[in-house]
């Protein structure tokens, strides 16, 4: 008998399709109450640090450099106040094969994927990610499958997404594109259970744990060469598994740098809108998702999320489209590295934040993307023009995403704004309470201060606010 | 006209709008969730506009509407956005003092 593949049929069989295809039984983390057990979760991979180093040299991911950036901390400094102006250093994360540290996230799921038997892998992004499965599921001889949502209902599509469709396709993936629209997990679903391949997903434990690695080899390569550790490490954030993989690597080796956040802005367009879809010219590392994800990791393609940025954040900040275009020209021009825009978000925002610190201390910014047609400062600006974005020269607080990008007509106007974390705190609160009836437990209670990285006052007092 | 073996692209809709999560804002609920698919077609010929059958990479076979008979990739680095020059030349004249 066929199946029934209409929408409400296929989300009902949601459960068992994700148990069948990820290998993992999410049930056995929850908890009585509102919470999970997010660290058996994160256990249950079965892989320790070492043994996820060992699986990425396999497929020759991570021991990326780590690159000073001495003129762009020169730039800094002429733009910061007098003693000021942190050295600034690069995690060259576009040196791994499929171009980003995407990498590190797939190889452990596609060797998983492997070692259970799967004949394949799906997984669903428009990002490198679907590069870097398609890439390792080559190595693996897995066949792979990328869903992407990429065109608009007038059948335009994002450079960006359509340069990582060609690379997928050029590393022997299927790729399979869709219009504007979350209901693309359906199609997901659906690929799972026709083809029974392994769910490799950007968000389950095996994903989050391998990201861990550049943590821990950021910490590793800072005392080897200095004999210290970084200050502050800023990680681009949408999905929020760069930064939760790179913090818990950093505390995996006893490292206590500050975890900043950084998200391009992009308040004001509405992530599922088919008519804003093509005004924006990022297509990931912005509010969009860095926000909501936030606010409720537990939105994505799996039960509970591995990534859990607010457990992390030490603060979180947002950089303007324009900015990002700018700093991704400097580091050209001044370091001769041509990397891609989306990547350089935490960038932008780390040329403002060493303005804010000392001579001496050290911020590291974690990651770099590969560059190519579309997916590049040039391409991506020329995209905007042609949909009506006005370009110009100003001052980056006049952008207005969706109608503007504004490039600054001086470096030192590069800033970046404070998201409110205490607000997304109790946002996540009281999403995590939601509709649940019985009286929170002290477990309950300290599951959203982990949740939240805040404490048992601060959460008692929104729950009393509810 | 394309034969058995070419690769081709088709289409299809997922959903019609009436089918769309009620979640979405109305200008992409008013569209319908289309499909795009590459892979080797399966019937001996056929022209664009035509219900066709395709094996993909994956070796799934797929049916839907032959848009495209030799899909390519097309997108590039776009025109000259004078812009970007200016950045490069501002960022090298602050930080090391011109052609000086």
């Amino acid at each position: 008998m066929m199946k029934d593949n209409s929408y409400a049929a296929i989300m009902a069989r949601k459960n068992e399709i994700i148990r069948n295809s990820v290998g993992m039984d999410y049930e056995s983390f929850e908890k009585p109450g509102i919470g999970f057990d997010y660290e058996a979760m994160m256990a249950a991979t079965g892989y320790t640090l070492p043994e996820l180093q060992r699986v990425q040299a396999l497929f020759s991911v991570g021991n990326t450099p780590l690159i000073e950036l001495r003129n762009l901390t020169t730039l800094a400094r002429k733009c910061a106040p007098a003693g000021k102006g942190a050295r600034i250093f690069i995690k060259d994360e576009a040196t791994n094969p499929s171009g980003s540290f995407k990498a590190r996230r797939s190889c452990t799921s596609v060797y998983q994927a492997k070692k259970l038997g799967y004949k394949g892998v799906v997984t669903a992004t428009s990002g490198n990610y679907g590069a870097a499965v398609a890439c390792h599921a080559a190595m693996a001889g897995l066949k792979c499958i990328v869903v992407q949502e990429c065109y608009d209902s007038r059948g335009v599509g994002q450079p960006e997404i359509i340069e990582k469709a060609r690379k997928c396709e050029a590393l022997g993936a299927e790729v399979v594109q869709l219009t504007v629209g979350p209901e693309l997990f359906s199609t997901v679903l659906r690929l799972l259970e026709e083809t029974g391949y392994f769910n490799a997903s950007l968000y389950t434990p095996f994903g989050i744990a391998g990201v861990e690695t550049l943590g821990y080899e950021i910490a590793q390569q800072f005392r080897a060469k200095f004999d210290r550790d970084p200050d502050v490490v800023v990680c681009t954030n949408a999905g929020g598994g760069n930064l939760t993989g790179t913090a818990r690597g950093l505390r995996k080796a006893d490292c206590h740098a500050k975890v900043i956040g950084a998200s391009v802005n992009l308040t004001g367009l509405h992530m599922a809108s088919d008519a804003q879809f093509n005004k924006k010219s990022f297509t990931t590392g912005h509010t969009g998702f860095g926000v909501p994800f936030c606010v409720n990791p537990d939105r994505s393609d799996v039960p509970r999320s591995a990534a859990r940025p607010l457990r992390y954040m030490d603060r979180y900040v947002t950089v303007s489209q324009g900015s990002v275009f700018f700093i991704t020209e400097t580091l050209a021009s001044l370091e001769g590295l041509e990397k891609g825009p989306a990547g350089n978000t935490a960038l932008a925002a780390a040329f403002r934040l060493a303005q804010e610190m000392d001579e001496d201390q050290c911020i590291v910014v974690q990651e770099t993307e590969y560059t190519g047609a579309g997916k590049h400062i040039n391409p991506q600006l020329s995209f905007a023009r042609q949909n009506g974005i006005d370009i110009h020269f100003g001052d980056p607080k006049d952008e207005i995403p969706g109608k503007n990008i504004v490039l600054p007509a001086h470096p030192s106007l590069i800033r970046v704004d404070d998201v409110d974390l205490d607000r997304v705190r109790r946002s996540n609160i009281k999403n995590a309470v939601g509709t649940h009836k019985d009286e929170l437990t002290d477990d309950d209670i300290r599951y959203l201060v982990e949740e939240t990285n805040s404490n048992e006052e601060f959460v008692r007092s929104v729950i009393a606010g509810l | 006209m394309a034969k058995k073996g070419d690769w081709v692209q088709i289409h299809n809709i997922v959903l019609t709008p009436e089918e769309r999560s009620s979640a979405l804002p109305e200008d992409t609920k008013s569209h319908p969730l289309e499909m795009w698919v590459k892979g080797y077609l399966q019937q001996d010929e056929a022209q664009v506009g035509d219900e066709v059958e395709v094996i993909t990479r994956t070796g799934r076979h797929a049916t839907g509407k032959l848009v495209n008979e030799a899909p390519y990739f097309e997108h590039n680095f776009g025109f000259l956005i004078p812009e970007v020059l200016k950045i490069g030349d501002m960022v090298r004249e602050i930080t090391f003092g011109g052609n000086e």
